[in-house]
Formats: C-alpha cells, sequence, structure tokens
C-alpha cells in the first residue's frame, strides 16, 4: 500500500465536471466527472480504448473535449491553451527531442520562455543538473536520447518535465514500454519523488497491479465512462461492478440466486452478504479467498484436477459446476488432503454478489 | 491417438539459389545500365567536345546560351523554395492534423506525378493565353504569363509540386506529433515548435526533397515546352536550348548545353548519395529500400 498521504484533508486541486468527447462517432468518453485533492497521486486505469489517455490528453490541452469543465486550483483549464498551463506531461514513448542532448531536453522548457521570464544561463545550467541528480543520470547529459536506455529515457523525460516547476504532473503509461524488472524499481522511485516534490499527479496505467501499488486513489473507467473511484483498498475490497471486480484481479464467477437473505450457489446454501440483491445474481469470488473443506461440508463442490506450484504460490485446478477454475494458495497453508482426483468443497470467503442473468 | 501421417513434402531449393544465377543476373543488369546510361552520358560529353574544348567554351559562352543558363536559374531559384514551401505546409497539415478531405489532398498532390508534364503546360496557356480564360484580361493590362518568365515559373512549379511533400509525409507519419506535443506542454509557441523540433526532425528530408524538386524543376521540359514559346535568349531555358540548337544542326552547341544539364544531374546524384550514406535512417526513400 502506498504511504497514507494525507489528501483527504488537502484542498481540491483538480476538478473535472461531466467531460465527454467523440471521435466521429465513436465516444471516447462520456460524462466523467472526478476530482484530485492537492498533492495526491491518482491513477486513471483501463483497458485500452476505455478513454483514459483521452482524458489526460484533455488535462494537457491537447484534446478539447466537446462537453464538460475542467477547474485546476481555481482556474477554468479549457480556456487556457497548452502553453499557458504549465503541466509536466510525460509520455508514453517519451517523445524526447531525439535531435537534442539530454541537457538540452531537460533545459527546453526553460529556454523557450520569454526573455523577461526566462532563468540566466548559469540558472537554468544549475536547474539542469539539480534535475540530473534527481533522476540519477549525472554524467549523461550530452547523451543523445538514442543513445539511452528505456528507463534512462523515462527519467529524462520526467525530468524534462519537471524542470518547468509543474502545477500538475501528467503521465501517460509511464512505464509501458519497461521490462518488469526496471519498471518495479522504478515504480518505487517514482512515488518517492512525487512525495518529495509534491506535486499533483495523474497517471494512466492498463495495469491494475500498477495502479493499486502506487496511487493514492484509483479511477478506473472502461469505454469511456467512469465506473468507480477510490483507494485502492477500497476498489480491489469493494468493486462497484463485475467489470471492476474482474479488471481489478483474477476472478472466479458463479452464478447464483439470492433468496431471503440466502444465496445459493449449486448446492451451496449461504448467508447473502448485506448488500446483495435478490434474485438472480452473479457471485464472484478471489481465487486464493477460499477455504477447503472435506467433501461432506460445505460449498461448492470441486474436484481436484492438478496442482501446480508455482513459486511460494500453489495453483490448484478444480473442476467446479463443470468449469474449471483455478484456485490460489500459499504453499505452507495448502490444506492437507488436497490432492488431484480427489473431491472436496470449496468455500469462498468473502464472495461478492452482483445482480445478474441467472 | 495417432496423428495422421503427414507427408512432408522438402521446399524444392530454389531455382534462383543454384549456382551461377547470381553473377548472370548481375552481369546482365550491368550490361544494360552501361548500354542505357552511361554509354549515351558518355557520348553525350564526347559530342559536347568534339571539335575541341575552345569550340565547347565558346558553346557555353555564347548570349543565347547564357540565357538560357541564367533563364534556368532563376526558375528554379523561384519554383524550388516556394515548392519546399508547400512542400512542408502540406506534409504538415497532413501528418499532424486530422481533417476531411484529407485523402483527397493526398491524391492531389501526387497528380502532378501521374499526368503527362505536357498537359501541365496546357493548363496554364488554357487559363492564361491570349485565347485562355484570363487571357483578354491579361492583355488589356499588360500583364504576360505565358510565352514569359511566369508561365514557365507555374509551369514548372506544377511539375515539381509532389517532390518535398513526398519525401516528408512518411517521415512525418512515422515521426508523429508526440515530440511537438511535448514541446508545446513544455511552454513553446506553435511558432518556436515548428523551428526548435518540427524543422530539426525533418531537415534531411527537407534537403533530400529539395535537392530532388530542384534537379527536375531545371531539367523539365514538356510543361515548360508549352509556355514557353522558344523565343532564344528570353524564354528557352537550359533544356529548351539543347532542343532548339539541335534542330538548327548545331551538334556541339546543342550537345555542350546537354552536358550542363547531365552535370547538374550528376552533382545532385552525388549529393543525394551522400545524403542517403549519412542519414539513411532520417531519410523516408531511405526506409524504403
Amino acid at each position: 500500500m502506498p504511504p497514507a498521504a494525507n489528501t483527504e484533508a488537502a484542498p481540491l486541486a483538480l476538478e473535472i465536471r461531466g467531460i465527454s468527447k467523440a471521435y466521429g462517432r465513436f465516444p471516447a468518453l462520456n460524462d466523467v466527472s472526478l476530482q484530485a485533492h492537492d498533492k495526491e497521486f491518482l491513477a486513471l486505469l483501463g483497458p485500452s480504448g476505455s478513454g483514459k489517455t483521452t482524458l489526460l490528453r484533455v488535462l494537457a490541452g491537447l484534446e478539447t473535449p466537446d462537453a464538460g469543465e475542467v477547474n485546476f486550483g481555481g482556474e477554468d483549464f479549457l480556456a487556457l491553451p497548452v502553453r499557458k498551463r504549465r503541466v509536466g506531461m510525460v509520455f508514453q514513448h517519451y517523445a524526447l527531442f531525439r535531435h537534442m542532448t539530454v541537457a538540452q531536453n531537460i533545459a527546453f522548457g526553460l529556454s523557450v520562455r520569454p526573455r523577461a521570464e526566462r532563468p540566466s544561463k548559469d540558472a537554468v545550467k544549475a536547474r539542469v543538473s539539480e534535475l540530473l541528480s534527481l533522476i540519477q543520470l549525472e554524467g549523461l547529459q550530452k547523451r543523445f536520447p538514442a543513445q539511452l536506455s528505456g528507463g534512462q529515457r523515462q527519467r529524462v523525460a520526467l525530468a524534462r518535465a519537471l524542470a518547468i516547476e509543474p502545477r500538475m504532473l501528467l503521465l501517460d503509461e509511464p512505464f509501458g514500454a519497461l521490462d518488469a524488472q526496471v519498471r518495479r524499481e522504478l515504480r518505487r522511485w517514482l512515488r518517492d519523488l512525487h512525495d518529495r516534490a509534491g506535486v499533483t499527479t495523474v497517471f494512466v496505467t492498463h495495469d491494475q497491479e500498477e495502479a493499486l501499488d502506487l496511487a493514492d486513489r484509483v479511477a478506473i473507467l472502461k469505454d469511456g465512462e467512469l465506473k468507480q473511484l477510490g483507494k485502492p483498498n477500497e476498489v480491489y475490497e469493494n468493486p462497484a461492478d463485475p467489470f471492476v471486480y474482474d479488471f481489478l484481479g483474477a476472478a472466479c464467477r458463479m452464478s447464483g440466486v439470492v433468496h431471503g437473505g440466502r444465496l445459493t450457489v449449486a448446492d451451496w446454501d449461504t448467508k447473502a452478504p448485506a448488500d446483495a440483491p435478490e434474485g438472480p445474481v452473479e457471485v464472484f469470488f478471489r481465487p486464493d479467498e477460499v477455504a477447503f473443506a472435506p467433501s461432506d461440508g460445505a460449498g461448492l463442490a470441486a474436484e481436484v484436477r492438478a496442482i501446480a506450484a508455482r513459486g511460494p504460490d500453489v495453483r490448484i485446478e478444480c473442476l467446479i459446476e463443470g468449469r474449471v477454475v483455478e484456485l490460489e494458495a500459499h504453499g505452507p497453508t495448502l490444506p492437507p488432503g488436497v490432492a488431484p482426483g480427489l473431491s472436496l468443497r470449496i468455500k469462498p470467503l468473502r464472495p461478492k454478489v452482483y445482480a445478474g442473468a441467472a | 491417438m495417432t496423428a495422421p501421417a503427414v507427408a512432408i513434402r522438402r521446399p524444392k531449393p530454389s531455382s534462383l539459389r543454384r549456382p551461377g544465377i547470381a553473377p548472370i543476373l548481375i552481369l546482365a543488369s550491368v550490361a544494360v545500365m552501361a548500354g542505357l546510361v552511361v554509354l549515351p552520358l558518355g557520348v553525350v560529353f564526347r559530342d559536347a567536345f568534339a571539335k575541341g574544348v575552345s569550340t565547347y567554351l565558346a558553346a557555353i559562352k555564347e548570349p543565347d546560351a547564357r540565357a538560357a543558363i541564367r533563364l534556368t536559374l532563376i526558375v528554379a531559384a523561384i519554383s524550388v523554395p516556394l515548392n519546399a514551401l508547400f512542400g512542408v505546409a502540406a506534409a504538415w497539415s497532413v501528418t499532424k492534423f486530422e481533417f476531411k478531405g484529407k485523402a483527397a489532398l493526398l491524391t492531389l498532390i501526387d497528380l502532378p506525378f501521374s499526368i503527362s508534364p505536357v498537359i501541365s503546360g496546357l493548363v496554364w496557356v488554357l487559363l492564361f493565353g491570349a485565347q485562355g480564360w484570363f487571357g483578354t484580361w491579361l492583355v488589356d493590362h499588360d500583364v504576360k504569363i505565358i510565352f514569359a518568365l511566369p508561365g514557365l515559373v507555374l509551369a514548372t512549379i506544377l511539375v515539381t509540386l509532389p517532390f518535398v511533400a513526398r519525401e516528408l509525409i512518411p517521415l512525418m507519419q512515422a515521426q508523429g506529433s508526440d515530440e511537438e506535443a511535448a514541446a508545446l506542454t513544455l511552454g513553446a509557441s506553435g511558432l518556436t515548435t515548428f523551428v526548435k523540433i518540427t524543422l530539426p526532425n525533418i531537415r534531411w528530408a527537407l534537403l533530400y526533397g529539395v535537392l530532388l524538386c530542384n534537379a527536375r524543376a531545371m531539367g523539365e521540359f514538356g510543361a515548360v515546352s508549352v509556355v514557353s514559346g522558344h523565343i532564344r535568349g528570353q524564354t528557352t531555358t537550359l533544356p529548351l536550348h539543347v532542343e532548339v540548337l539541335y534542330n538548327d544542326y548545331d551538334f556541339v552547341g546543342a550537345f555542350a548545353a546537354a552536358s550542363l544539364l547531365a552535370s547538374l544531374g550528376l552533382i545532385t546524384l552525388i549529393l543525394k548519395t551522400a545524403l542517403e550514406w549519412r542519414h539513411s535512417g532520417e531519410l523516408a526513400a531511405g526506409r524504403k529500400h
């Protein structure tokens, strides 16, 4: 979990109200409203085509919405042209200026300021070396982007965005093009950087793990609509709908019925969760949130088909209601008596129930 | 279950891979190139110097020849920069913006490549000639377009229109507009972004396109021939001058002028090759090959 940033008390910095944007007849954003607190780290999470990048580009001023308002620090953001917004944007493929050195890239935002506001050459130089040490790339200022690794380019892009002392930082899939190892390293580093710089940050990702791990709050989008907005643990524990449940992690899905406070799934009957709707429902549970019981106990009848240990986790392939379901258990807690070919019962510990097709 | 028996056929060694084929093909292409390109080019220079260097120099220094050289340079000096400007503007709008009629614009840019240069010349005569749409008005106001420099420039511009744009569009498409967007978010104005980001990114491709455009502008015959009127010493460009002399049986003069044109072409070729060699990654042509 990210460090508990005190965002609750912080004033609202960014207010997005009713943003809609269509490309031809394809709606990219449909009436999206959300807010970010000052110094908050907000993730826009969604599959490709969910409109998350479009929303980010609207914030940057690179797209103009068809309807809606964006307010930042009490200012009508949409009335400002891109270059007056002073947002630091980091692009998915970095968009470093290929014909400029690292130092020139970082200094660009300062060097294009109107003469009256432009810092002196020495001041620019000092700022560049300060940022170089922040991104831990001292000594590489004379390199060209083509001579850097993906992770280094990423950090230069970030330094370039930070150089203008942005009022807001916008990151578009900042780790999308990096390999898993570098990605995890940079993730921690970015969070530290954010906490130190204290800039309101909005970042786009399709990686739920990244969003849950990094952000103060996560906004989940699908087909241009905001599905849920909340703290990582809130949205993970209490997904608003089947899509969010499915998107935030591995999910097992069954059909069931809720009637009179009881939930029935196949031959398993249990007390329905408090917020469960009456009638036919879809029941979701996480593959690692289950208890195993002997075949004469309570739960869903299951037949173990295979067991595979993968690192610290054990995957148990079961046949439940004629469907193959992959469950997960952590090695040491693997219950005795779970072996291929055995029948047993599976009891989801925290089933989540959504109204749905029978 | 047993898998059905699959007859495994080994691919026949391609007949092209057979030893001996490659040298024959290479020899054949060299022979064709020698016969069709090198030999005629050699003949141009041989005939130009057939009656000695002094005759050659005299043919070039002759007033009509000098006028033709000057006219060719003037026409190129006007039409090439205009087309470079147009090419950059067209490539910029096509690759960095979305708008209706984009496909139509792309087709229009290519049009001069697909129509005969004679037509590119004829349209101007139809518009501005004495019997043309604006002919009477032009005559009344004493503006000369056809059989004068403006006509030559217009015809040349139309013929060489696609060169710069065609060279820039694939490159700018590949580069996308992220760098420009980044510059804008960093506070750069549109003009600064163009000068500091876009232009440096396309400079070699632009130079390459300008070179090709220039070579064609100086060598253009068909379109220019229609609007020129072949007034010696006044409206004959170098290619037209060659034709005029040749028709007068002045072979040394014709080939001397032709050798100048050929040299211009060779210089262009050398510069172009040097560019390709040094900056192939930034040239659309380099990536297509």
